[in-house]
This record gives C-alpha cells, sequence and structure tokens, in this order.
C-alpha cells in the first residue's frame, strides 16, 4: 500500500504540477538542498549555509569515500532513490553525472530542479565547480574564498623544487591513473614524473604487475587497506615482485579519498607524495 | 608390442609439447622481453634486475601452475570417467570444482586464510569432498549416467549461488567483483606462495589418482566382474575420491574454477591408447597440461591487458564438444 500511494503521489505530481514547480533560475536561494553524489555532498557541505542542506547520500559518511565523513552525520542520509528523494521534496537537487541516471530522469519529470555535476579531472575543474556550487547555493562569496585559499596553497605547493622521482600508481586489481585523470593532476602537482604516462596510458586502466617491475619506479603509491575485508583485489599489494620492488619498504599509501572527488582536500594527496619523495630523498643520500 | 611402442610414442609427443608450450608460457606477458633475455633472466641471481623479477616471481609461478593444474584436470578427468564409466563425467560438470570455488571463497573472504594460509587448499579440498560424496551418492543408487550429470549441474547452480551471495554479502567492495575470478578461473599475477601452497596438494592427488588405474581396467568389465576378480571397490572408491577432492581442490583454491578440460582430453585421447583406463591415465596427465598452458598463453595473446579469464575459452572449444558428446552418446543414455 504504500508505495502504491507514493506512486500515485508521484503521478498526480507530474500531472497536475508540472510547471509551479519548475522556478527558473531561482533568484532566491534554495533552503532544502538534496544531494545524491559523494563528491557534490562534500562540496555542498563545504559551501552551503546554516540549515540549508538536507541531505547527503549515504557514502557522504563512508570514512573509505569521503573526507568529510565526521560531519556528514549531520545530514538526513539518501541512497540515491527517486522515492526517498521525492518524500524529502527538496528544491534543490544536487547530482553527479555519472551515478543515479534514472533517479535524475525520475525527479525531472517530477517537476523538481536537479543540478549536475561532471566528476572533477583537474584541479581548473575543481575551481569551477566551487564556483558553480557556490552560485547554486547562492554562496558565491564562501566559493570565492574557497578558490582563493586553494589556489595560493596550491601556487605555494608548486613553487617548491620538483624532484622528478618516477612514481607508479597502483591501485587494487592492477589499476593506475594516467593522463587526464585528477590523480595525475595530483603527481604533477607533487613534482614528480607519473610512469602511466611515460608508458602512454590514458584515464584510468590497467597496469600489469609485469610492466610496474620493469619500470622501476622510485615511489609506488597505493590506497590500500581502506576495506577490514579481505579481497584478491589487494593480492597485488603481497605479491613477492611487488615486495622486490618497494624492497621492504612500504609503499606510499593515498587514501583515495583525497582523490575521488575534486575539492581543496585533494591537495593532501599532493602534499603525501611530496612529504613522501622528500623522506626518500633524505634516506637515499 | 606394436600398440606399446605406440603408446610410448604418444607419450614422448605429449611430454614434448608440454614441454614447449611451458618454454613459450615463460615468453609470453605484457612487458616485452626477447625469448633468449628472458630465458637467460630466469637463471640470474634475483638481484640482477627487473628482468629476473618478472621472470622468476610472475611468469614463472605461472607457467608451473599452468602445466600442473592442467595436468591435475586432465587426469581427474579420466579417472572420473574411467571410474563412474561415465563418459560425461570431469570436475566441473560433477560440480566439483564449484565447490571447491566456495569453499575457497568462505576461507579467503572471512580472513581465515590470512591466519592460517594452509586453510585455503584445505577449505577448497572440503567443498570438493562434499560434491564428490554427494556425486557417488547418486552413482550409487543405480543412477545413470544422466542422473550424475543432473546432480552435478544442480551442485554447481547451488555453490555458484552461495560463492555469489558470500561475495556479494562482503563489506569489500572489490569481492563482488571477483564472482568472475572464481567461476571462470585465471592465472594473473599469481606467484610462487600459490605454487607452494598447491603444489603438495596436487602431488598427493596425483598419486592417489595414478594408483587406481590398474583397477579401472578391470572396472570396464563391469563392477560384479572387476569385485570377482579381487579388486577392492572401497578402497578404488576412496582412491578415487580423495584424490579427486585433493588436487582438484588445490588447483581451484588458486586458480578458480576451469571447466571442460577434464571432459575434452580424455576423449581426444582415448582413441590412441586403446581404450585402457591405465594407459589413459598419463596421457589425459599430459595432455591436460598441454591445453591449460596453450589455453593461458592464448588469453595473453589474443587480449592483452584484458584479463581475459581461462574459463572463457576453455568453454568455447569444450562446450559445443560436449554438447556433440551427448549427441553421440544420447542413445545409450537414454
Amino acid at each position: 500500500m504504500g508505495v502504491l500511494s507514493r506512486v500515485v503521489a508521484a503521478v498526480s505530481a507530474l500531472v497536475f504540477a508540472p510547471a509551479a514547480s519548475v522556478p527558473a533560475i531561482a533568484a532566491e536561494p534554495p533552503h532544502r538542498v538534496v544531494s545524491m553524489n559523494v563528491c557534490t555532498d562534500q562540496l555542498a557541505m563545504l559551501l552551503a549555509g546554516e540549515g540549508q542542506l538536507y541531505s547527503v547520500s549515504y557514502l557522504a559518511s563512508d570514512p573509505s569515500a569521503s573526507v568529510l565523513a565526521g560531519e556528514a552525520g549531520r545530514y538526513a542520509v539518501n541512497h540515491g532513490l527517486a522515492e526517498e528523494v521525492f518524500l524529502m521534496s527538496p528544491d534543490l537537487v544536487i547530482a553527479g553525472t555519472y551515478t543515479t541516471r534514472t533517479t535524475v530522469a525520475l525527479l525531472r519529470r517530477l517537476g523538481f530542479r536537479v543540478e549536475e555535476f561532471a566528476p572533477a579531472s583537474s584541479f581548473a575543474d575543481i575551481r569551477e565547480h566551487i564556483m558553480r556550487m557556490g552560485e547554486i547555493l547562492g554562496r558565491q562569496e564562501k566559493a570565492f574564498e574557497l578558490v582563493a585559499q586553494m589556489d595560493a596553497e596550491l601556487a605555494e605547493l608548486r613553487a617548491q623544487p620538483s624532484s622528478g622521482k618516477t612514481v607508479a600508481l597502483y591501485y587494487a586489481n592492477n589499476y593506475t591513473s594516467g593522463a587526464g585523470t585528477l590523480v595525475d593532476e595530483t603527481v604533477k602537482a607533487a613534482g614528480l614524473v607519473n610512469i602511466a604516462d611515460k608508458l602512454g596510458m590514458q584515464g584510468t586502466s590497467q597496469l600489469p604487475l609485469e610492466l610496474l617491475v620493469l619500470e622501476k619506479p622510485d615511489l609506488v603509491v597505493t590506497s590500500e587497506g581502506e576495506y577490514a575485508a579481505p579481497a584478491l583485489a589487494e593480492q597485488g599489494y603481497v605479491h613477492p615482485a611487488f615486495k622486490a620492488l618497494t624492497g621492504g619498504r612500504k609503499a606510499v599509501n593515498v587514501p583515495s579519498k583525497y582523490t575521488i572527488c575534486g575539492a581543496p582536500f585533494t591537495l593532501e594527496a599532493v602534499r603525501i607524495m611530496r612529504d613522501a619523495a622528500r623522506t626518500q630523498e633524505g634516506k637515499t643520500q | 608390442m606394436i600398440e606399446t611402442a605406440r603408446y610410448r610414442l604418444l607419450l614422448g609427443l605429449l611430454a614434448a609439447a608440454a614441454i614447449i608450450l611451458f618454454v613459450l608460457s615463460l615468453t609470453v606477458g605484457p612487458a616485452a622481453i626477447g625469448f633468449g633475455e628472458s630465458i637467460a633472466a630466469l637463471f640470474d641471481s634475483k638481484e640482477a634486475g627487473p628482468l629476473a623479477l618478472i621472470m622468476q616471481e610472475i611468469r614463472l609461478p605461472r607457467a608451473i601452475l599452468g602445466l600442473m593444474i592442467g595436468a591435475t584436470l586432465g587426469l581427474s578427468g579420466a579417472v572420473l570417467q574411467g571410474y563412474l564409466r561415465n563418459p560425461l563425467a570431469e570436475p566441473a560438470l560433477l560440480g566439483i570444482s564449484a565447490t571447491a570455488s566456495l569453499g575457497a571463497v568462505l576461507a579467503i573472504y572471512t580472513g581465515f586464510s590470512l591466519v592460517f594460509p594452509l586453510g585455503l587448499p584445505l577449505a577448497a579440498l572440503a567443498g570438493a569432498v562434499v560434491a564428490v560424496i554427494v556425486v557417488q551418492a547418486m552413482a550409487g543408487m543405480r543412477g545413470g549416467a544422466l542422473t550424475i550429470i543432473l546432480a552435478g549441474v544442480a551442485l554447481s547452480s547451488l555453490a555458484a549461488a552461495m560463492t555469489s551471495l558470500a561475495l556479494n554479502l562482503s563489506p569489500n567492495p572489490f569481492a563482488a567483483l571477483e564472482i568472475m575470478f572464481w567461476m571462470l578461473g585465471s592465472l594473473t599475477d599469481r606467484s610462487m606462495t600459490h605454487v607452494w601452497l598447491a603444489a603438495p596438494f596436487m602431488v598427493v592427488g596425483w598419486a592417489m589418482l595414478a594408483s587406481v588405474g590398474r583397477s579401472l581396467d578391470t572396472l570396464t568389465l563391469g563392477r560384479d566382474a572387476a569385485a570377482s576378480m579381487g579388486v577392492d571397490l572401497r578402497r578404488v572408491q576412496l582412491l578415487a575420491v580423495l584424490g579427486t577432492a585433493a588436487s582438484v581442490g588445490a588447483a581451484t583454491a588458486v586458480a578458480g574454477a576451469i571447466g571442460f578440460v577434464g571432459l575434452v582430453v580424455p576423449h581426444l585421447l582415448r582413441p590412441f591408447v586403446g581404450a585402457r583406463p591405465s594407459r589413459l591415465l598419463p596421457a589425459s596427465a599430459l595432455g591436460g597440461a598441454c591445453v591449460l598452458l596453450a589455453a593461458d598463453i592464448l588469453v595473453r595473446v589474443i587480449a592483452p591487458g584484458k584479463d581475459l579469464k581461462l574459463g572463457v575459452l576453455t568453454a568455447i572449444v569444450g562446450a559445443p564438444f560436449f554438447l556433440w558428446l551427448v549427441y553421440r552418446t544420447r542413445r545409450n543414455l537414454l
């Protein structure tokens, strides 16, 4: 019965009130915002005014995916389902361009205002996303502040001398990030050379263990140990050839939560890599 | 006499093919290393450089496992076909590989095998034993060839479903993606650790399976006749069951379930050995090794970088063969 009544409500909303609930670019900022994507969740949490953000996705409180997991508890939780978002009656829904496609289509048909954000693949994207989120939420000033601060920190990091050391990104299931990814940008900002670029790899693709061993990078960056339960995906990290490559030293662990989503905290990944390169330099000299 | 000479020639040819494929397997991989260079690196000291590391820690274990797992599948297929006197018997079709997978999955994803590494092959062995006992019970109840295969189908589906369930329930998001590995099998990036873990169980299993060859010859005359000729049926049963479980269990624990090799190879070789099970066993072991090494070379050549699963190739060849076999033998089966 519950489902039926919700369907009836949805249909009647579709039939009777399509025009009324589609505001043109709102003169007044939205005051009940629902975000359905872990990246927009975090940008909204950074920018929204008091009481403006109503709900974030369940991933926002997952410490392995979200940097702001601690703060996510203050908001209602959604799972990106049309029904649950509908019942929250938001005046703005924010989503990613790749996930919850059917939900977005349905919510639009029901007359909700939905704003979509593509995943960030560069610092320029992050800048743009922060500014756009600020505009949507009517928080331009705060957005401007965040961007200025991020740019200052980034400039400071880039101004440091680059070590030119080679680095291999080696994630679960042998995945690596090549040209055109946010991770690749952080590697460059850290003054390092990504071996995936040397091998001509584009985007996220698999780097066979053999090639990793052959390239002999100075640093290996992993994101191991993010999940308590074991999986074969992380077996690469215990392979004798991998262990011989890192020479008993632990690989540099850059938690993927810093690079899954582009935000000011992505600079943390740059810092970790830069520090690791410096530590290694100190040891070899 | 001529027959014996022909048999020896066959074994010699198969062994030569296995050696050639073993060496080829060592020289195929994403890192483009020349043939001479790679063989030289195989014997270098490990500190010599990345080439030695690649050859000794990545490609060598892969080739060894290909050889041993192929031999396991060929040998156990031949024994099961002879012992159950069923042309359609083989570890994967009877559900033995699938239940071994389930055992291995439970050991790995609960973290048990991290604490106790031997737990992995032992759990897979336990899974395999369950399947062999179920199949055995079905065969014992005057079950025809079809009954056994149907029991195997049911067992496979159940084990596959339970494997999927266990992997989907894992809090690690990667676990669910690994269903493919456990259902189709792969030798990508296995290590010497896997070889040491699985090899003892496989060797013990082979010894058990090889020892039933003579009894299988007598069994071709029928169970009663064999018993009256002094064959200890209970002993044969124990050796066939435990030998299959130990070798297939260990093979599945490190490489996932690989189908059809155990079905196709004995059938292809039977005409050459004069339909004598004791002669078919060594030939099938060598033939299985050739087939699996060839399949493992092909997955790397056909789709480099795509991590194609072995079971995809073995099924493309094996499933039509199975259908043909069913078609040809259906008069006897029904």
